[in-house]
């Protein structure tokens, strides 16, 4: 028997109860509504956490300096004074290193335009805004030129800006730290709060030479940011660092450590994952409900349709004709439901976008999955009442009252 | 040289296995029925009529003997076989009339030829259906439902089902057992205009009155034949139905 007639049939048996047919999907619609809503909630978080992990800089690698222990008492990462400038100029002639910029950080009071305010003071190399992908807003970042000739030259974030120069254009403005008279040469394009609560604009940016000469009087660097060629060259990038750093220190321990992005992304993802998961398999039972519901009310038409099958049997109906026929009127009813599922669990998770103001992305191949995996639902708990339906007996089908 | 019969049963036997008791339904019927026959075969319930009518039927196997349908050992088929038997060589009209409900008359009698081996074009399907209908005298309730029927029209419409795959063979079970006698002789009528056509026809029935309007009785009696003999004299349905016309009127029922 050919599937358009099985289905014109099919359709035929679902509209003759239409309230019957719709209860008995809504388990399959809420099923899979469920799925797509967890599933576009939940990347959509994922989604953002990537995004704002992204926005720290792509393929950086962090060489944090070693933990500095006096007297039992143990300084934590980058207190330890291991780190140096010719290990940040090693690391710059590796293979596949696009940029390289040695940290020192420090909090400073500093004073400008009459007014005063605590904030961290970073020296860096001028290749920061490169690695941590921040723009100039206005004016340019200091040369490596500056770098050399310890320049009394400045970058500052918004927030400062907002702090010490509310009504003036700060380039070319004075800022004096410890008293010392830095030039603004530029101002970063504010880029908020980043995924650990810190104001990322709250900052002054000066060369490292400068900090480390005019300001702290260091000798050693808390970190080394440094930026791989290329999402594939990371881990190789990586391992080679503490290849370099280890031969460099000739420590027995390593006093130094060195992290990615690709780590961190991980660790922030994988919370949301697992949620993912849970919200997913609670969706899967759901569904696995929604087929009962379906296997049930096809058993209850079977044995309505005792006659119909009867009939059909009486002119030349093989059991496979019969077989089909209920298969396709278990797999329409779940298939119709999944598609409405697919649809109010889109519209679900768009309302949250819109009204919870939370970023939702509803990925193609979960809506693929979602469809067919309850077209498959409908096969499986289709089958038993077909086959059942299959089985009778022409003359007890005729028969039957 | 005769031509071949339509249907054969070579002692066929019937048992069924109920309980500690085996029934005996059938023992031992041999019939041979020719093409263009109209035979009624009756009994009084038990007999084994309908066993019969059943395994004739292809919807049943026989226990013993053997059952030829047009040249074909059916007792020997399997269901799936059985399945394409009843829907090239037999077209069944049932007491109850049988019609899917909320299907349009037109579709009902074109639900067979879905079921056929080989593929017939949806539009071919609608115009044999209509004919089958036109011929039956229902062509203008095509698209009714079967609930816009009256008895005699559904009737009507389960012989156009039955006869639209072309069968070698129309079986009839009880076919005017829901009906009043006047609908009754009118079925009566459509049959044996279709049999004067060479459609070979066997109704089982257990009013004698009915079985005059066929051209031989076959009488069956605790699983076997008793009688089998020409109808003599026989019943035409255009006179009965004068007769009827003009009884009505003596008692001014119209």
């Amino acid at each position: 028997m050919r599937i358009i007639a099985s289905l014109k049939i099919a359709g035929r048996a679902l509209r003759r109860n239409k309230m019957r047919s719709l209860l008995t999907m809504l388990g399959v619609i809420i099923g899979v509504g469920a799925v797509i809503a967890s599933v576009s909630l939940t990347s959509g978080a994922t989604k953002q956490v990537e995004d704002q992990v992204a926005s720290l800089g792509e393929n950086v690698i962090t060489v944090f300096s070693g933990n500095f222990t006096s007297g039992g008492q143990r300084g934590g990462w980058g207190s330890a004074p291991t780190l140096t400038l010719q290990d940040a100029a090693a690391i710059a002639l590796l293979p596949n290193v696009a940029a390289v910029s040695p940290e020192v950080r420090d909090r400073e009071q500093i004073l400008a335009n009459g007014l005063n305010w605590n904030t961290q003071v970073l020296g860096e190399s001028p290749g920061y805004p490169e690695i941590l992908n921040r723009e100039m807003a206005t004016g340019a970042m200091f040369t490596d030129q500056d770098v050399r000739s310890l320049a009394k030259s400045a970058v500052i974030g918004q927030t400062v800006v907002d702090q010490l120069f509310p009504d003036v254009n700060p380039l070319g403005q004075i800022l004096r730290i410890r008293n010392i008279p830095f030039q603004i040469t530029g101002v970063l394009k504010p880029k908020g709060f980043n995924l650990f609560g810190q104001d990322q604009d709250d900052v002054v940016i000066v060369p490292y030479s400068s900090h480390m000469h005019r300001i702290t009087t260091r000798t050693f660097v808390n970190d080394i940011l440094v930026e791989a060629s290329s999402d594939k060259t990371i881990n190789q990038v990586q391992d080679e660092i503490t290849e370099l750093l280890s031969a460099r220190h000739k420590s027995p321990d390593p006093d130094f450590t060195v992290r990615n992005q690709a780590d961190l992304m991980e660790r922030v993802s994988s919370a949301s994952r697992t949620m993912g998961f849970l919200l997913g398999g609670v969706a899967a039972v759901s569904l696995i409900v929604g087929g009962i519901g379906i296997m049930n009310i096809m058993l209850v038409s079977v044995t309505e349709r005792t006659r119909e099958i009867g009939i059909r049997m009486a002119v030349g109906a093989r059991a496979a004709d019969i077989l089909v026929q209920f298969l396709i009127e278990a797999v329409t009813l779940s298939a119709i439901g999944g598609a409405i599922g697919i649809v109010s669990g889109m519209t679900f998770s768009l309302s949250i976008a819109y009204f919870k103001n939370m970023p939702t992305v509803t990925p193609v191949n979960w809506i693929i999955i979602a469809f067919f995996s309850s077209a498959i639902i409908g096969v499986f708990s289709g089958f038993y009442p077909a086959w059942k339906a299959s089985q009778l007996d022409p003359i007890d089908a005729l028969r039957y009252e | 040289m005769p031509p071949n019969p339509v249907i054969k049963l070579d002692q066929i036997h019937k048992t069924y296995h109920t309980g500690e008791v085996d029934v005996h339904a059938v023992r031992g019927v041999s019939l041979d029925i020719m093409p263009g026959e109209f035979v009624a075969i009756m009994g009084s319930s038990g007999s084994g009529k309908s066993t019969v009518m059943n395994m004739v039927g292809a919807l049943d196997h026989p226990t013993g003997g053997h059952y030829w349908l047009d040249g074909i050992d059916v007792s020997t088929l399997d269901r799936d076989a059985l399945a394409d038997v009843r829907n090239e060589k037999i077209g069944f009209v049932f007491q109850g009339f049988n019609l899917l409900s909320r299907t349009t008359a037109l579709e009902n009698v074109e639900m067979p030829m879905q079921y056929n081996r080989h593929r017939i074009p949806s539009h071919e399907q609608r115009d044999r259906a209509q004919q089958a209908l036109d011929l039956v005298g229902l062509g203008k309730r095509a698209d009714h439902h079967p609930n816009q029927l009256s008895g005699g029209q559904q009737q009507r419409v389960a012989i156009a089902r039955a006869l639209v795959n072309r069968p070698t063979l129309l079986l009839a079970d009880e076919p005017t057992g829901n009906l009043d006698t006047q609908t009754s002789i009118e079925i009566m009528g459509v049959f044996q205009k279709l049999n004067d056509q060479g459609i070979t026809i066997i109704m089982v029935t257990h009013e004698l009155d009915i079985a005059r309007f066929t051209k031989r009785m076959v009488i069956l009696r605790d699983g076997k034949i008793v009688t089998d003999q020409p109808v003599q004299p026989r019943s035409f349905a255009e006179k009965e139905l004068e007769n009827l016309r003009q009884e009505q009127q003596a008692v001014k029922l119209d």
